[in-house]
């Protein structure tokens, strides 16, 4: 119960800073969008789709993969930060859970994602996307298992390399390859076999796969349950090495 | 009200491909009494934050034991965070806060209501008079006022005792002052205080008693003026740069007159310290004729000679053979 408690006080304090500085969060929109426009004409006609509400029903989906594996492993600096400030120090001392000091955190750009998510899908209906309401919040469901694991990545790498200098790097070195064998500019369907093989391995593919199918109105396929299991494990997994990372570092 | 004894850590550093263990805190012991402000001086590096990290639950110990408010630190360090508050060195809260947002959360964290948070906020503000500018982001205050908000934030749970690190580092003087009156404020409150500080003056006027930490090792504790009185006597400080040309004498000259001075029998003992020695004598208005004497027997001409009351840089020099400044 405590770290229940604990947990949402932290995730509150977040949310209301996050909250007073609406441009910060206003800029993080600008690149989804921008792809949003002027990526799915692309898309479009490299895979011959016939309608602009079929080519959406592809591309939010990927969307919404870029910005949980990016903006997820970005997440690390916002931590980095809270370290250096001593505000991490300072919530130590007091008899706070350690796991909810974490997870607070965590909680709050899950929340940030899943607005920007939102905003870009009420951008592409806007613009012809079609999409049950059910099946939209089930794709959020699966949105928010995949920015569980890539803010615990990004977690991970900021307390193993606390250096602003190279982190941006890392981060982008990570973050790059596993989004595109996530396949989010072109769906691995249209990938050459081997690159099917290695992105088999990757969550975050199985992720952008599973919401991709609930896009197209295929919830009950395999492919999402089957997402859904394997974000979730490897989620969880990565939050448990998170924590345990986080209580040993910083203490 | 706090006990240690034998508390030590060491870290392992990496300089290259060799690991060597840096011994930072080498088994320390000391008691802090109820409603004591205890303080922690030595120089940078000397263990200082270490210990003090330790106490505060942010360090395991390697070794030792300590007992604060009646918690034992190392078997149960959940309960030691109920009792205590700390006060870090740097400031701890985000920029973008305002004060009493991070009243409330501080509050809440000891486990408190929403409402009792907002009750002890307003308490803490009145208290503390940050009324003027709590409720604007953090990054507008100035120096003074950020560490006032961060110790307000530190006893806002009423803690039986408080950390502070180097309290004043980086005020200025009114600031400095200001801060003094909170930090006894909170003793005749009944608070117990463990404050770290490298001002000598800082120790003299506002600790109670104090403990000196030296290479890991505590050197001396007590109260400032049973550790005056240890020095006994005057101290005498001769500067042996030239009054009139401001020029630096030649080391040989420094040498020769500090061993020239070491061997008069009324000299207890000789510290050099740049261009001036400072002599420990049992009475300056005997010891500074002869002083004059036997540097002039040598051909050495000082350009000043000052004698005072010993202070707690004696102390500290007489200690630890350097200067709290080095």
């Amino acid at each position: 119960m405590k770290h229940v408690r604990d947990t949402w006080l932290i995730f509150q304090y977040e949310v209301a800073l996050l909250v007073r500085n609406p441009a910060s969060v206003a800029i993080t929109l600008i690149q989804p969008i921008t792809y949003l426009l002027l990526f799915t004409p692309f898309l479009k006609s490299v895979m011959h789709v016939s309608t602009y509400s079929n080519a959406f029903q592809i591309y939010v989906p990927s969307l919404f993969a870029a910005m949980g594996v990016f903006n997820g492993m970005f997440a690390g600096f916002a931590l980095l930060a809270a370290i250096r400030q001593g505000v991490v120090t300072r919530h130590r001392v007091t008899p706070v859970s350690r796991v909810s000091l974490l997870l607070g955190r965590v909680l709050m750009h899950i929340l940030l994602i899943v607005f920007q998510a939102i905003v870009v899908t009420v951008a592409a209906i806007a613009l012809g996307l079609r999409v049950q309401p059910g099946n939209f919040l089930v794709a959020l469901v699966l949105l928010s298992l995949m920015s569980v694991l890539s803010v615990s990545i990004g977690y991970d790498l900021v307390l193993l390399v606390p250096n602003e200098g190279s982190l941006g790097t890392l981060i982008n070195s990570i973050a790059q390859p596993v989004s595109l064998l996530a396949g989010v500019l072109i769906p691995l369907s249209v990938a050459p076999l081997w690159v099917r093989d290695v992105a088999d391995w990757n969550p975050f593919a199985w992720g952008t796969n599973g919401m991709r199918a609930i896009f197209q109105g295929h919830i009950g396929t395999n492919v999402v349950w089957q997402a859904s299991l394997i974000m979730g494990s490897v989620a969880l997994v990565t939050l448990v090495f998170s924590s345990r990372l986080f209580s040993r570092e910083i203490a | 009200m706090i006990e240690v004894s034998g508390l030590r850590k060491s870290y392992r550093s990496r300089r290259g491909r060799k690991a060597t263990t840096v011994d930072a805190v080498r088994g320390v012991d000391f008691s802090v009494q109820r409603a004591e402000i205890f303080g922690f001086l030595g120089p940078n590096g000397a263990g200082k934050s270490t210990t003090l990290r330790m106490l505060a639950t942010l360090l395991r110990p390697d070794g030792g034991d300590a007992t604060i408010a009646g918690a034992d630190l190392r078997r149960d360090p959940g309960q030691v965070r109920k009792r205590i508050g700390f006060v870090a060195q740097s400031s701890g809260t985000y920029n973008n806060s305002t004060g009493r947002r991070d009243l409330v959360l501080e509050a809440r964290m000891y486990g408190v209501s929403k409402s009792t948070a907002q009750t002890l906020a307003e308490a803490a503000i009145v208290a503390f008079q940050l009324e003027d500018f709590v409720d604007r982001q953090i990054k507008t205050y100035s120096g003074g006022q950020r560490r006032r908000l961060d110790v307000a934030l530190g006893v806002i749970h009423s803690p039986q005792v408080i950390f502070l690190d180097e309290p004043t580092a980086g005020l200025d003087p009114p600031s400095r002052a200001r801060m003094w009156r909170e930090v006894r404020r909170l003793r005749d409150k009944g608070m117990t205080i463990f404050l770290t500080t490298h001002y000598l003056d800082e120790a003299d006027t506002l600790c109670d008693r104090i403990s000196i930490i030296d290479a890991g090792l505590i050197v001396a504790e007590g109260t400032p003026s049973d550790l005056k009185r240890e020095i006994s006597g005057d101290v005498v400080v001769v500067d042996l740069a030239a009054a009139d040309t401001a020029g630096v004498p030649e080391p040989a000259t420094i040498l020769e007159a500090s061993k020239v001075l070491t061997e008069q029998p009324y000299v207890e003992s000789c510290e050099t310290i740049e261009h001036t020695l400072r002599l420990y004598v049992d009475s300056a208005a005997t010891a500074i004729p002869q002083i004059m004497r036997a540097l002039s027997g040598k051909g050495i001409e000082p350009g000043a000679i000052e004698t005072r009351r010993p202070s707690l840089d004696d102390v500290f020099l007489a200690k630890t053979g350097r200067t709290l400044d080095d």
